[in-house]
């Protein structure tokens, strides 16, 4: 039998096509001819060549925020990942405290960035805030804006409360998905519930939580307003994340070029990244799981 | 137009990319193919090895500019050198 062949299907994606032409690629390619360029205002631009990027590729202050970003990203992960899966596992699977549980677990998820930043900034001062005055009273040294160690914490910890119900959230959803069998059989071998975890619930939730990982991962590594409010990047440049410094050259400094120069290489690190990501996420859909 | 700052090899640059969008999208539709499995362990199609070979080439040209300097002619041969080796193998 021959297939009606339609090309009409495409005119449904051209909104798209339009909006993401607007929303990215145009922005994207002026980057790119901005980072071949010096300017000093007044749309006056004179050619710099590759100078930005090489000047950026040997720049301390690029490495460090790159450091200093991957650190964040590989901390938040090390902690949200576990702790989301260990609440999944600990979150009734039905009744009312069910969805209690899960109006719980999404109402970080609701609160905007810059509140959350100003949440955590009040409430880590020592002067004012719930948790910073207390640990003074404890004896603890701990001061966000003139300590790094503190500062850290705080948008560590931060960032765990905010965003750790949506690992929660994507485990529980595949944890749900396991149908009853898998535990009868379990049970039937006498398997323990470790080797349920291992064998069972953890290849049954691989799926979303490289999707969870993926989210996580390229949010926290576009971080800026959580940080920003709370720390200002400080103590000195102690927590001066990549976007946020990306910001501070481009809008601080008005650097177009060595800032556009940055964000290239800023941008091909996260393409290169989530393809890693979607590569391995086809991979293990491609294996059922 | 101005506000975008556009220079005739950023222009040549994206000309250049659309055309190999173009190019292999007409071979796509053309002759399709079915995917393979390369070197990476992973099912490749020629869109695929193209996306690998702009984006390594991208990085093979930075590390180009951090390593050895200015010379970009010479970073190209190795891209070129590179995507005879993705299309090939991966």
């Amino acid at each position: 039998m021959n297939k009606t062949v339609n090309h009409k299907a495409w005119f449904l994606v051209l909104p798209v096509l339009v909006l993401v032409a607007f929303s990215a690629v145009i922005p994207l390619m002026t980057v790119v001819n901005y980072s071949v360029q010096d300017t000093f205002g007044n749309n006056q631009f004179f050619w710099a060549g590759l100078e930005w990027f090489e000047e950026m590729l040997h720049d301390d202050r690029m490495w460090n925020a790159l450091q200093r970003q991957l650190m964040f990203s590989g901390i938040i992960l090390a902690i949200e990942v576990p702790l989301g899966i260990f609440v999944a596992l600990n979150m009734p699977k039905s009744g009312l405290w069910a969805s209690f549980c899960l109006v719980l677990m999404s109402l970080p998820l609701l609160i905007p960035w810059n509140v959350v930043g100003t949440i955590w900034q009040v409430f880590g001062r020592v002067d004012i805030g719930l948790l910073g005055h207390t640990l003074e009273a404890l004896g603890i040294d701990y001061n966000y804006t003139q300590n790094t160690v503190a500062a850290w914490i705080t948008i560590v910890v931060m960032d765990v409360w905010h965003w750790t119900s949506l690992v929660a959230l994507l485990a529980y959803a595949g944890l749900k998905s396991i149908p009853d069998a898998y535990y009868q059989a379990a049970k039937i071998d006498q398997a323990s519930r470790w080797k349920v975890f291992r064998y069972i619930e953890l290849p049954k939730m691989a799926g979303v939580l490289m999707i969870a990982i993926l989210l996580r991962f390229m949010d926290s590594f576009m971080i800026y307003t959580e940080p920003f409010v709370v720390t200002g990047g400080g103590p000195g440049n102690a927590t001066t994340l990549l976007s946020i410094d990306l910001v501070k050259m481009a809008l601080g400094q008005f650097d177009l070029g060595p800032a556009a120069a940055f964000s290239i290489m800023y941008f091909l690190v996260i393409l290169l990244i989530s393809w890693v990501f979607y590569t391995i996420m086809t991979n293990l859909d491609k294996k059922g799981m | 137009m101005d506000w975008m700052a556009w220079t005739w090899p950023t222009a040549a640059f994206f000309a250049t990319i659309a055309a190999l969008l173009v190019v292999f999208t007409v071979l796509a539709i053309r002759f399709p193919e079915t995917p393979r499995m390369g070197v990476l362990r992973i099912e490749t199609t020629r869109g695929d090895r193209l996306f690998i070979t702009l984006l390594g080439s991208a990085f093979i040209n930075l590390a180009w500019l951090g390593l050895v300097g200015q010379a970009q002619p010479a970073a190209l041969i190795v891209c070129l050198i590179y995507a005879g080796a993705v299309f090939r193998w991966v």
